[in-house]
């Protein structure tokens, strides 16, 4: 349904898109409009069907103090409408010729899309012009929509244990007041107190050309596309707005473990979340070290992990590690494990860093990191397969920050990665500081 | 008013687009049949097939079969154990994977195309000499365990199991393809050599393939894949069958602020000669992602849930019409008045010219937008042959949905919504709301 919160999704389709020879990954066509609008362009021609998006640099993380939630709840309330296309139209209008649209928050972004056939491209992008600047918003519309991000936040979190997990523990891996440190999709209290001042004002704020980028990806020419672009978007005016806050804050974590046991769980499992460099923050070759060393150790059925813990030992039913890049603020790496029945969690988590120290201890060998970059190279063209991937993986660079060379180069910094910097990579993960456990517990009788 | 007016218009200039894939029937020299989309714009091929007959055939005891078969088939077969056959996937970047659903026992590969006659090889050793090594069993079943118990306490799981519980009682479809904790732990490795043995024929298979591969390579490919396996299954088709609709309204207490609700009837299948009137009759009630009845009275003007809305299912032996919302525990009743009502309303075959026109439109243009990935495709490719839908169907298909009529959709709705006999399930904690058989 309507808008969905990003959290891991789009470092998972970054890695997948990075990897590729050395013409680039995608080879988009790119622009800028004279009011700062950044527009990218990639053709492919393989149906009579297009993806519009268009992505603002504003996510959760801009959120007021006080007012956590706003970033997402002013997505939802995007499709309520304008003096030109008021009460919902602009779904009724998608439908009308068989669309798909949704919309996303992360903590980072916010976007907007559409899936239509080809010639409608001139119809979304009218609505989508349209509804960057000429928001109308009734208070009832507004008291309507809160009641349905609660019960959105009821789905996402209350039900599920977790998730409420999660939001604990990710309270010790952000400062206090850290932008990273309210969940996407906001507190329940605060949420309750959002006004339609409130989303008025974050719209004002961050709603405009120069703080956008328009992806448009299908069967069209760079032309129509410019033509389009010139014609809807082109009038709007500039903000001017400031240049975006580093989020790179260096306060004292909390750190430490959140346990969280629940009646309702029925599988235990556990997770050391690790604060690393991201793309914005990190040498380039420690990032790709980085992604190169999740795949080894904990990238599916024939990683170091899965093979130790789940084959050989056996302790778990499923391991692994993932590692997100993309984020403005810091990167996070992590590992995941869940018992076999009988298996405590802490033996499980020793057992974890004892194959990630064997690893430091013995090396990685050539064939075995030669196969991990040709498996890497290889899924940049199952990527090109997809009219989604190449514009999720630029809109999802550009609205973090980075370039579009960040995402076309990046196989060479694949390749460029030697087993040395695969190592300094764990042992700089083994070494950080900065790291929260969580533990998920089944609980017989009343919840925590 | 204004609606109405918009929606003129756009009917106006509503797009003639022709589709423009060439889909061929290829047969092989051993007489395998695919069908087969050309595309040699990236070096990929994508083939999906599917063995009719699935998990609704597992024997009672040992529910879980076909998806523990689905699990296990590409962990080790022939010389090669289940590191090596794993190994040798990854290495080349090829994917193999299998799939047990309630009609089918689906298998694809996704590779490039340099590795196709690698990954034609590995499939057929996974199709025809699958080990079922002790290991990879054991470590599968305790794998899918964990997951029937981690999802054994998930709202909308519980909800789904009693509707369809309530509604096929004593069928195959009665049961989810992951079988139970007990089941599966009885399943032994002459289970699954069975399965294999007797599930798996030329005759009941299905495939679909889209990608860099022409249609001379593509008869290679077949024969090395699925020349050998026997010709006719040893199994017997289930009859057809009707979900049982009581009317009942089951409460199923769980300590959680939100209430999940299903519920659902008796639908149609693909076969039946109403089934573009249902599809276009869903799209208004409750199928469109931000336009239908169900959206607008439950979350658009009320605000009672993030998510609402209903699908026919067509399964092979029955279809079913389910629908499923989420509310807090206060709203519930409020909620489930709301759905009876638009069923009723519904029933009632009141449906407007523009609510039609609107509903024929998406239903016919938004087909097309998914086939944008060679996967999909082969998926369409698949479906198109067990349904009989021909050929030319991508093509057709416009047609066919122009040709429904407010009547027919009228019709449709009359005879199949039964607001008084619409089966619900709540599982959470609703306020006021008590069981009623």
């Amino acid at each position: 349904m309507r808008t969905f919160i990003v959290s891991l999704f789009l470092s998972a389709v970054l890695l997948v898109a990075s990897h590729a020879r050395a013409e680039g990954v995608f080879n988009p066509h790119t622009f800028t409009l004279k009011n700062g609008m950044e527009v990218v362009v990639l053709p492919n021609h393989r149906a009579p069907v297009v993806l519009h998006m268009v992505w603002y640099k504003v996510g959760s993380a801009e959120e007021p103090a006080g007012k956590s939630g706003i970033a997402h709840v002013l997505e939802h309330l995007m499709f309520k409408g304008t003096p030109k296309h008021p009460d919902g139209e602009f779904s009724t209008r998608i439908a009308e010729y068989g669309g798909q649209e949704n919309a996303f928050t992360s903590l980072d972004y916010t976007g907007y899309y559409q899936t239509v056939a080809s010639d409608q491209l001139d119809m979304v992008m009218e609505l989508e012009a349209d509804r960057m600047t000429n928001l109308v918003l009734s208070e009832e519309d507004v008291r309507t929509e809160l009641a349905v991000v609660l019960e959105e936040r009821n789905s996402r979190i209350e039900t599920k244990p977790a998730a409420r997990l999660r939001e604990q523990s990710n309270q010790k891996l952000y400062p206090k007041d850290h932008p990273y440190g309210r969940p996407i999709i906001g507190w329940r209290d605060e949420l309750e107190q959002l006004t339609r001042e409130d989303a008025l004002a974050f719209y004002k704020d961050y709603y405009a050309p120069d703080n956008a980028i328009l992806v448009v990806a299908g069967d069209v020419t760079v032309e129509r596309v410019k033509a389009l672009a010139e014609q809807h978007y082109g009038p709007k005016k500039p903000s001017g707005l400031a240049p975006r806050q580093s989020l790179l804050i260096d306060a004292k974590i909390e750190g430490g473990e959140t346990v969280l046991a629940d009646p309702r769980v029925k599988q235990a499992s556990w997770s050391d979340n690790i604060i690393q460099p991201s793309l914005t923050n990190g040498h380039a070759t420690r990032v790709a070290a980085l992604e190169i060393l999740s795949e080894i150790l904990g990238g599916g059925g024939t990683s170091r992990l899965y093979r130790a813990l789940v084959i050989e030992q056996p302790l778990a039913v499923s391991v692994g590690t993932y590692y997100d890049s993309g984020q403005r603020g810091d990167g996070r790496f992590v590992f995941y494990a869940s018992p076999l029945p009988g298996v405590e969690l802490d033996d499980l988590k020793t057992a974890v860093y004892a194959e990630a120290d064997k690893l430091l201890a013995a090396g990685l060998g050539q064939d075995e990191l030669a196969r991990v970059k040709k498996r890497m190279q290889a899924e940049a063209v199952f990527s090109r397969d997809s009219l989604k991937t190449g514009a999720w993986a630029i809109g999802g660079a550009l609205a973090q920050g980075h370039t579009i060379e960040d995402v076309e180069k990046w196989p060479d910094r694949i390749s460029a990665v030697t087993a040395k910097d695969v190592l300094d990579a764990l042992k700089a993960v083994m070494d950080e500081p900065k790291r929260t456990t969580a533990k998920l517990l089944p609980q017989q009788g009343a919840s925590q | 008013m204004k609606l109405k007016w918009l929606m003129a218009v756009f009917i106006a200039v509503l797009p003639v687009q022709a589709f423009g894939v060439d889909v061929q029937r290829v047969e092989s020299d051993k007489g395998i049949v695919a069908w087969l989309v050309e595309d040699h714009s990236n070096p990929v091929v994508a083939i999906r097939f599917a063995f009719l007959g699935g998990s609704e055939l597992d024997p009672v005891g040992k529910k879980g079969l076909a998806n523990l078969a689905a699990s296990t088939m590409d962990e080790g077969a022939g010389e090669m154990d289940s590191q090596m056959f794993q190994q040798t996937l990854t290495d080349q970047s090829i994917t193999l994977r299998f799939e047990a659903g309630y009609d089918r026992f689906s298998g694809r590969i996704k590779t490039l195309t340099e590795n196709l006659d690698r990954s034609a090889e590995l499939m057929n050793l996974a199709l025809t000499q699958p080990r079922f090594d002790q290991e990879p069993v054991a470590r599968l079943k305790s794998q899918i365990i964990s997951g029937i118990r981690s999802s054994s306490e998930r709202p909308g799981k519980i909800a789904y199991n009693a509707l369809y519980q309530t509604m096929f009682d004593g069928h195959g479809y009665a049961h989810d393809s992951d079988g139970t904790v007990e089941t599966v732990e009885a399943i032994t490795q002459d289970d699954l050599k069975a399965f294999v043995r007797t599930r798996l024929g030329r005759e009941n298979l299905i495939i679909g393939v889209t990608g860099d591969v022409t249609a001379e390579q593509l008869k290679v490919i077949l024969d090395q894949a699925f020349g050998n396996l026997p010709g006719q299954p040893a199994f017997q088709h289930q009859p057809h069958t009707q979900a049982k609709v009581s009317g009942k309204l089951e409460v199923i207490e769980r300590d959680i602020p939100q209430s999940t609700i299903v519920f659902g009837q008796a639908g149609l299948k693909r076969q039946d000669p109403d089934y573009y009137a249902v599809l276009v009759m869903n799209h208004i009630l409750g199928g469109g992602s931000f336009t239908s009845r169900l959206y607008d009275e439950v979350r658009e003007k009320r605000g009672l849930a993030y998510s609402v809305g209903t699908g026919n299912y067509p399964m092979a032996l029955a279809g079913v019409l389910i629908g499923s919302a989420a509310t807090e525990n206060a709203r519930v009743a409020e909620t489930v008045d709301v759905i009876r009502t638009e069923w009723a309303r519904m029933a009632n075959g009141d449906i407007t010219e523009a609510e039609l026109t609107s509903a024929k439109n998406y239903v016919m243009g938004s087909f097309p937008l998914t086939l944008t990935s060679t996967d999909t495709i082969a998926r369409v490719l698949v479906s198109m042959q067990i349904n009989d839908l021909g050929l030319e169907y991508l093509d057709r298909r416009k047609t066919y949905i122009g040709a429904v009529s407010r009547d027919d959709v009228n019709r449709v709705a009359r005879t199949l919504l039964k607001p008084d006999a619409l089966d619900i399930i709540i599982v959470g904690r609703p306020a006021g709301i008590v069981s009623k058989p």
